[in-house]
């Protein structure tokens, strides 16, 4: 749950209250340190603030006449602070400086829009025609000359991140109620021109962008209390025409009848974000507020409201909020917590974050997040409506991006292109898809991928393949291929992965998956990665590398001892496995065949295949069974420990159809003898105990009712007999 | 040896008064209970907390604070602005003087206990000398707005710390002036809530510590009035708070319930930096923790829900024994209920009324654990009420359920009931004699023709019953050396010869009823009597004490009997010894003479004497064993206590004749209904 805390004022902004000459705040910036605030007022003042003290350390003022038209950021790198005075006049002092009229000056070319300054990247400037250039760079040479890249469109908001090691500057300019967004990358000096989708009768209040995997979220509030989600990749090879972006609702700002008109926003996670603006409630006067969002439950989580009325700015740095209430600037601490429904339904243990970083790190956010925001699964009827809408759309728009036209169309287009090319083509359209196509697409893609190994032997894109099958919802029908192929690479990891992943796999390669597992040697499987999650709660891992030690210690005996030493072991080591005690298989093929023991399947279809199993390994699997039917009966419920574990209902099943299906050949396997007899034991013991505890039923029952005889009246004569 | 048709009764509507204020006598070993009735309770550590006195509370007189002052002595104060100190020896309120500031909220002694502060409604606190024969006022100190909820010396006596609503107030004893003024509040800003300090303690080292309404207990530097920790237990008040003599332990109660000890532990181990740590949580009330106190082996609660729970501090304890055992006290160590055996009639005892019921029967029998159908129901014959404030200290139905005997602090009645048929008649029996009251016990003669009253200084008063309605001062019997205390339980012979009484210094004297002699004092054990009984047949005294051992006395001979001498050689078994509530009746089987039936709350107990004593190794509870058992293989089994706990909690029993028993009994969960709501505490959300 988010929560506001206690709020203090930081500074009052009145004409006595220390920020002087009206007009408001301009921005507020992070300082050169933690618990440092850069304030900037519409006049000609900049202030920094330590925020727990409530305590001005430093102010400075240009002249009278002049005015700070771009709010004042500090060079993280350098501690020095930045500020634009007249649009054109740039100056850099230090904490030291007093007079801003004596600090280093530079007449710049061009009208700047804002300086944005990151924390290992040195400060950008934006200028108001939408050209960037990095500090340094435009310190060489002030004069320079600075192109116009957005003709008559207004900057309405920028935002920079570091990507890597390079800046990225992102920004959004309207003109005639378009809005578009450009992102540009410094080093490699790109610039991507985006439009963004209309809103019928609404436009964008307030922009907010995040960076996270190289895919920028950008979050607008629009006039029509929603907040719209829009993913912008970065990944972009080629300089492209311009792209329309689509747009999704992220949230709605109204909760049970009321309404939120939002005027600035913030994100404090990935989960909540903070709006600032007035909350209309039908028939009654409207307030201003404070509101924190949930957007992953669309719920409203707190608000607070703001009597004194605000100047619809907002801004949060450190888990603080910042805002002028009144003739003050407020602020307010909150606690965000990431929300569950552990934590909704008050079951969350309590976790104290171990320490509370200051800034929000996106690299945290979990995979999940972009499925998350779309919706799954789509009805298969909507695609196509989906891509009829996006049709007309075309109409309407001027160009559209030809490859949201058709995937097959672009697929098409890639066969012949360069693997690099081709994979880097393929991300790209999974970044933007459109979320109703998106299964679609994916099954396209992973088609296209696998086409191409087919045609080309030594191509096999595992970790793409392993990526899509890991994040997105894949099933056996939508790349029905993936399979094979895996199976023919002997992939055992991606056979895992979507027999644990894939509803629908038919029988027929579940059976195969089973001959691969049980055939690949273990000394293979200990090289690669499996997920041994089902298989480490109960098998003793440690016991197998024991073994591994006694051998190597015994290499240095003689040979008719080490003889014998094996020979014992090697009967002590049938016995045991007899007994159920180890494992007949290493964790690896364990934890596969775990992965086909849970997959779905139909015993009649299942059964023809599972007879093409050869004896040897049936007899392998078998045992294995065995051995867990054993582990499964040691505990009073039955289960075994772990996350994805067999149930003793599976164990018993596909015993059974093991059995069914070589049945001849057991009986005629010599090896098989003994497991068929201690199994045989087995399982007589077992009837034999549940009988005996079918016997005590009745009389446990009957102590139950004793216990829960009927409470007494209040008198009653009872017969009470002492001995 | 049988069976036992037993009434079982859970008609008795006894709610206990909750646990307004405990008080631990300093370096003593006594503990003061105040309920929110205004009944007062002294319970004796040395005598397996034993509930030793009961002062019957009074409508007028509710106790906020009580406190130990002079060695042994007694204060209580409340709203009724006055203080008085209790006479523990008479068992009543001795003495009242006027604090003149309004209702009384606290109180505190000084630590020789030579003067007592009290923090009135005016603001105003208060102090006073304690001198023999009473308290007199000695002066005012400074005075300010908002009433004094609580107070606490330092231990020096230089200055008193006292608690009010937003604020708290340190004042300089020789000048009377506030030297120190505490905001509680003064961090929270613009907190609407006002805060009540609930409960203050003034440490030597000169923190104070303080827990209020927020529920938070915070330390304070009084020299500089700074908060030193703050540690927030509960998101309610937390209501009291008590500091163990060495100042390294605090035990503190919430209106959740809950009640949480804070101990003063090094940071570090080997570490001479100390801090208050809250260490352990302890759950044992439903209702608001308004009392807690911390004697020095103990951590003690006392709830709103009538409990007082005495928690022992395991690593005070030596071994495990007796004082080891976690306790809880809901009801009193004394019987309410008496019982007219020939007419089948119980007498239930409330603070301000009497009940008189008549038990139903049955004509059909059964087999053990069933129960019978009823032919004739329970039936609710007379209610009496209690005229005035005075609660009732003792009352009493005679065996052939026409006199009804009670007594308050300053009136005795008796009544005459008549049974005509299906209806009752009540008559007041007019002219009784003047004796000196309050009355602590009543006793009629198992013959009904005379009444015996336990009275102060060791007296007991023998009525004669007259008919049709009247009685008659016959004698009264004294200690022959005398005795300030009263007595307070009484045992008289089947055969009218012989009376038992018991006084407050556990001295039983046996007077002859023949010629009104004092016949012989049985010899003194140190522990108090918790119940004492004649024998019908043998005129053995059977005597019950607190640390459970079990002695009979026979009278005639002026001796222990043989039985109990054996019983004392070989020892009781020592899960009898460990039970930790006293036996509160004691009663016998005339058909069966070997007999001794006893009951505490969770058990009842038919004591065969001609059986063998069971040794530490045989099972003690064996009951359920030896109804499994053949009847041939019970034989060797059978010990000389044969234990029922199927009744609980257990108020009273008695035999009605030969194979008829009645037990009443109490179940917490009737009164826990009969409660206001606890405070409403989320399982679940957040």
């Amino acid at each position: 749950m988010a929560a506001l805390c206690e709020s203090f004022t930081l500074c009052g902004l009145g004409p006595g209250g220390g920020l002087g000459l009206g007009g408001g705040l301009l921005a507020l910036e992070p300082g050169p340190d933690p618990d440092h605030v850069l304030l900037t007022d519409r006049g000609r003042t900049a202030t920094l603030f330590k925020v727990s003290d409530q305590k001005p350390l430093g102010c400075w003022s240009v002249k009278h006449g002049q005015v700070i038209t771009c709010p004042v950021v500090c060079n993280f790198e350098t501690h020095e602070y930045v500020a634009v005075h007249d649009d054109k006049v740039l100056r850099i002092w230090k904490n030291q400086d007093i007079n801003l009229d004596k600090v280093f000056k530079a007449t710049l070319s061009a009208d700047v829009y804002r300086i944005h300054s990151l924390p290992n990247g040195g400060p950008v400037v934006l200028f108001k025609g939408g050209g960037v250039r990095t500090l340094d760079v435009l310190l060489e040479a002030p004069q320079q000359e600075i192109e116009n890249v957005i003709s008559d469109e207004v900057i309405k908001w920028s935002e920079a991140f570091m990507e890597g090691q390079q800046p990225v500057l992102i920004f959004a300019t309207e003109k005639d109620g378009d809005v578009f967004v450009y992102v540009q990358k410094l080093k490699m000096n790109s610039l991507h021109r985006y439009k963004l989708e209309q809103q019928e009768s609404s436009k964008p209040l307030s922009f907010m962008a995040y960076i996270k995997k190289q895919i920028i979220t950008l979050l607008c509030l629009y006039s029509n209390d929603s907040v719209y989600k829009v993913l912008i990749p970065l990944q972009q090879n080629t300089e492209e025409e311009e792209q329309i972006l689509p747009k999704s609702l992220l949230l709605n700002l109204s909760v049970s009848g009321s309404v939120l008109k939002g005027t600035s926003f913030v994100v404090l996670d990935k989960d909540h974000i903070a709006v600032l603006g007035t909350l209309a409630v039908s028939g009654e006067e409207s307030k201003e507020c404070l509101t924190i969002w949930n957007t992953k439950f669309q719920t409203l989580q707190t608000s607070k409201e703001l009597p004194l009325g605000t100047s619809g700015q907002l801004w949060c740095y450190e888990e603080k909020f910042f805002f002028t209430h009144g003739k003050v600037l407020t602020v307010i601490m909150y606690k965000c917590e990431t929300s569950s429904l552990a934590a909704a339904v008050g079951k969350l243990k309590d976790s104290q974050t171990p320490d509370v970083s200051s800034f929000v790190n996106w690299n945290t956010l979990e995979d999940e997040e972009l499925a998350a925001s779309l919706p799954s699964e789509q009805p298969v009827a909507l695609k196509s409506e989906s891509r009829m809408s996006l049709r007309s759309k075309k109409n309407t728009v001027a160009k559209v991006q030809p490859d949201t036209l058709s995937v097959g169309q672009l697929l098409l287009n890639l066969k012949n292109a360069s693997t690099t090319v081709f994979e880097d083509e393929l991300r790209q359209l999974m970044s933007k898809v459109q979320m109703p196509d998106l299964q679609a697409t994916i099954g396209c893609v992973v088609t296209a991928l696998i086409n191409r190994c087919k045609t080309n032997p030594k191509y096999y894109p595992r970790n793409f393949l392993l990526q899509i099958v890991q994040t997105q919802d894949l099933s056996y029908s939508l790349c029905p291929d993936l399979m094979a192929v895996a199976l023919e690479k002997k992939d055992v990891y991606l056979l895992q992965i979507c027999l644990q992943r894939f509803p629908d796999i038919p029988e027929e390669i579940t059976c195969a998956c089973l001959k691969v597992f049980l055939s690949i040697s273990e000394a293979y499987l200990q090289r690669i990665d499996v997920n041994l999650e089902s298989v480490i709660c109960y098998i003793d891992i440690e016991l197998n590398n024991k073994e591994v030690k006694t051998e190597i210690v015994e290499n240095g005996f003689n040979v008719e001892l080490e003889q014998d030493i094996w020979d014992t072991k090697i009967t002590k080591e049938t016995h045991l496995t007899a007994g159920g005690e180890f494992c007949p298989v290493g964790p690896q093929k364990a934890a596969l065949l775990n992965a086909i023991l849970h997959s779905a399947y139909s015993e009649t279809f299942l059964l023809p295949h599972l007879k093409n199993l050869p004896a040897q390994q049936a007899v392998l699997f078998l045992r294995y069974l065995y051995y867990l039917y054993v582990k499964c009966s040691e505990k009073i419920n039955t289960a075994l420990p772990g996350i994805r574990c067999p149930t003793i209902s599976q164990i018993m099943d596909w015993m059974c159809l093991v059995l069914d299906a070589h049945f001849t050949v057991m009986v005629m396997l010599p090896e098989a003898k003994g497991l068929l007899s201690d199994l045989h034991k087995f399982v007589r013991a077992q009837v034999r105990f549940y009988s005996e505890l079918n016997k005590i039923e009745g009389s446990l029952r009957e102590l139950q009712r004793l216990n829960h005889q009927k409470d007494p009246q209040t008198y009653s004569i009872e017969v009470l007999e002492l001995i | 040896m049988g069976e036992f048709e037993v009434h079982r009764v859970r008609f008795f509507g006894l709610v206990p008064a909750g646990v307004r204020c405990l008080a631990c006598q300093p370096r003593g070993t006594r503990l003061a209970l105040a309920r929110t009735d205004g009944a007062v309770e002294v319970y004796s550590f040395a005598a397996n907390y034993f509930q030793e006195k009961v002062i019957p509370g009074h409508d007028s007189r509710s106790v906020e604070a009580l406190c130990w002052a002079a060695g042994d002595r007694l204060f209580g104060a409340g709203l009724n602005g006055e203080v008085t100190e209790y006479d523990l020896a008479r068992l009543c309120a001795a003495r009242s003087v006027d604090g003149c500031g309004g209702p009384i909220w606290s109180m505190a002694a000084n630590s020789n206990g030579t003067q007592l502060a009290i923090g009135c409604e005016d603001g105003s606190v208060k102090l006073f000398q304690v001198v023999p024969g009473g308290i007199e006022f000695e002066r005012n100190l400074d005075r300010r707005k908002g009433r004094i909820l609580c107070l606490s010396w330092h231990p020096s006596d230089t200055h008193i710390a006292a608690g009010s609503i937003d604020i708290l107030r340190v004042i300089d004893v020789s000048s009377g002036q506030t030297v120190q003024r505490i905001m509680v509040n003064y961090h929270v800003q613009k907190v609407k809530r006002e805060c009540v300090v609930w409960s203050i303690a003034f440490l030597s080292s000169g923190t104070i510590v303080t827990s209020d309404s927020f529920g938070r207990v915070q330390f304070w530097d009084r020299e500089r009035g700074t908060l030193v920790e703050s540690h927030t237990v509960s998101t309610s008040a937390v209501l009291s708070l008590a500091v163990s003599e060495e100042e390294d332990s605090i035990i503190v109660g919430t209106s959740t319930g809950a009640t949480y000890q804070f101990q003063l532990l090094p940071v570090k181990a080997g570490s001479l930096e100390k801090r208050w740590v809250r260490t352990k949580p302890f759950q044992y009330h439903t209702h608001d923790v308004r009392a807690v106190a911390h004697s020095s082996t103990a951590l003690i609660s006392g709830g709103l829900d009538a409990q007082l729970v005495i928690r022992p501090l395991m690593e005070k304890m030596q071994k495990k024994g007796y004082d080891a055992a976690l306790r809880k006290f809901t009801f009193p160590h004394r019987r309410l209920v008496s019982c007219a055996r020939k007419a089948r009639l119980l007498l239930f005892q409330f603070s301000q009324h009497l009940e008189l019921w008549r038990l139903g029967s049955t004509d059909e029998t059964g087999k053990d654990g069933e129960v019978l159908p009823l032919c004739r129901m329970p039936e609710h014959l007379v209610q009496l009420k209690s005229k005035g404030p005075e609660h009732i200290y003792c009352s009493c139905v005679s065996p052939c359920g026409s006199w009804v005997a009670y007594s308050t602090a300053s009136r005795f009645h008796l009544y005459r009931v008549q049974y005509e048929g299906n209806s009752v008649s009540i008559k007041k029996v007019p002219k009784m004699p003047k004796l000196l009251l309050p009355a602590y016990q009543l006793q009629f003669s198992s013959d009904s023709s005379s009444l015996f009253v336990a009275s102060a200084r060791g007296a007991v008063h023998v009525l004669q019953l007259l008919e049709p309605g009247g009685c008659k001062h016959q004698h009264t019997l004294r200690p022959p050396s005398g005795s300030p205390e009263a007595v307070y339980l009484l045992a008289s012979s089947a055969d009218g010869h012989w009376v038992a009484a018991v006084s407050g210094d556990w001295a039983i004297h046996i007077y002859n009823l023949k010629c009104f002699k004092h016949h012989c004092l049985v010899p003194t054990y140190s522990c108090a009597v918790t119940a004492l009984a004649i024998h019908p047949v043998t005129n053995n005294l059977v005597i019950a004490y607190s640390d459970q051992q079990l002695f009979e006395f026979s009278i005639p001979e002026k001796q222990y009997t043989a039985w109990s001498r054996t019983v004392q050689s070989c020892g009781l078994h020592r899960v009898w010894l460990e039970r930790d509530s006293p036996i509160t009746h004691i009663t016998f089987n005339p058909k069966n003479p070997s007999h001794i039936l006893l009951h505490d709350i969770y058990m009842f107990c038919v004591l065969d004497k001609s059986l063998p004593l069971p040794d530490n190794s045989a099972l003690l509870m064996n009951q359920g064993t030896l109804k499994q058992l053949p009847e041939t293989a019970r034989k060797r089994q059978l010990h000389a206590f044969k234990i029922c706990k199927k009744f609980q909690p257990l108020l009273f029993a008695d035999l009605l004749d030969e194979n008829c028993l009645v037990m009443v009994e109490r179940p917490i969960m009737d009164i826990k209904t009969q409660l206001p709501l606890p405070i409403q505490q989320k399982k679940f959300g957040t």
